[in-house]
């Protein structure tokens, strides 16, 4: 078996607004961008590492998803509790720093955490929880 | 004229509007909860009424913004306890709580103990992972 982790996926209600999130806070790169209007399928990345994307994608755009569900994903997006990712980085305050300046949405400040990992915390655009922990 | 589905979407539109201010409130508790915060202040920063708030930030996460500021301020206790070097009070004045029988009183409600025998409980872990025979006998004595 040789089995690698591609492309995770991120919901968005804004296409605009989460590029620039992805592409001028994080400095990823946008590898594809399909459709138009809310119905845009955008793969971003980091630059230099071509083997894993994220891919940001309208929230339950399969016609299986009922309205009701589909009002469900839209809250819970907005209350903050349904997308999340794990990012890594070597140099954690730089690119704390970098992020913040970019003016994005803290939730966390780099934070020594009692299970043995230091992090901080940013919201996409879209209300996706975007935790980034030091690589050491 | 006016759709009745135009005024549907745009209900739905400041719902999901409310919602997201809810978040950035919940967004500060966890990034400000060791300072000294109010649900006042948080109200008024975020452009609603106390009560407002609290009726809505119930309704959207289970529970109110204090108890939500509590919890998180005595998880991070319980981690300084586990952790830092740190006597009870100031382990109190390091989350944010206003005073310490204010802290003594939270910190006993949500985890059982006070922080006192907290801390002196898990003193007396070992401080790795403990394989299943390592663990202490807990054998009744018997008379």
């Amino acid at each position: 078996m040789d089995i690698s982790i591609h492309t995770s996926f991120l919901p968005h209600d804004d296409p605009d607004a989460s590029v620039a999130f992805y592409r001028d806070a994080l400095g990823f790169e946008v590898r594809s961008d399909v459709g138009q209007g809310k119905m845009r399928w955008i793969t971003v990345g980091p630059v230099g590492r071509p083997d894993t994307s994220i891919l940001l994608a309208p929230p339950a755009a399969d016609p299986g998803v009922t309205e009701t569900e589909r009002r469900t994903i839209a809250e819970m997006m907005a209350k903050g509790t349904y997308g999340w990712i794990l990012l890594a980085t070597p140099d954690l305050d730089g690119t704390f720093e970098k992020v913040r300046s970019a003016d994005a949405e803290v939730v966390q400040e780099p934070t020594e955490q009692p299970y043995g990992i230091r992090d901080c915390a940013f919201r996409d655009p879209a209300g996706n929880l975007i935790r980034i922990q030091e690589l050491r | 004229m006016c759709h009745p589905s135009w005024g549907r979407a745009r209900i739905a539109a400041q719902r999901l509007g409310d919602l997201a201010r809810l978040r950035r409130v919940r967004d500060r508790i966890d990034r400000e909860h060791v300072r000294p915060l109010d649900l006042a202040a948080l109200a008024r920063d975020a452009g609603m009424s106390a009560g407002h708030l609290g009726r809505e930030f119930r309704l959207a996460y289970g529970e109110s913004p204090y108890a939500y500021l509590t919890r998180r301020r005595i998880e991070r206790a319980e981690a300084l306890l586990r952790h830092g070097g740190l006597g009870v009070d100031e382990v109190g004045r390091a989350v944010g709580c206003p005073s310490a029988a204010t802290f003594e009183a939270c910190f006993t409600e949500l985890v059982g103990v006070s922080p006192g025998t907290y801390r002196s409980r898990v003193a007396e872990l070992p401080a790795g992972p403990v394989r299943n025979r390592e663990a202490p006998a807990t054998v009744p004595q018997l008379a």
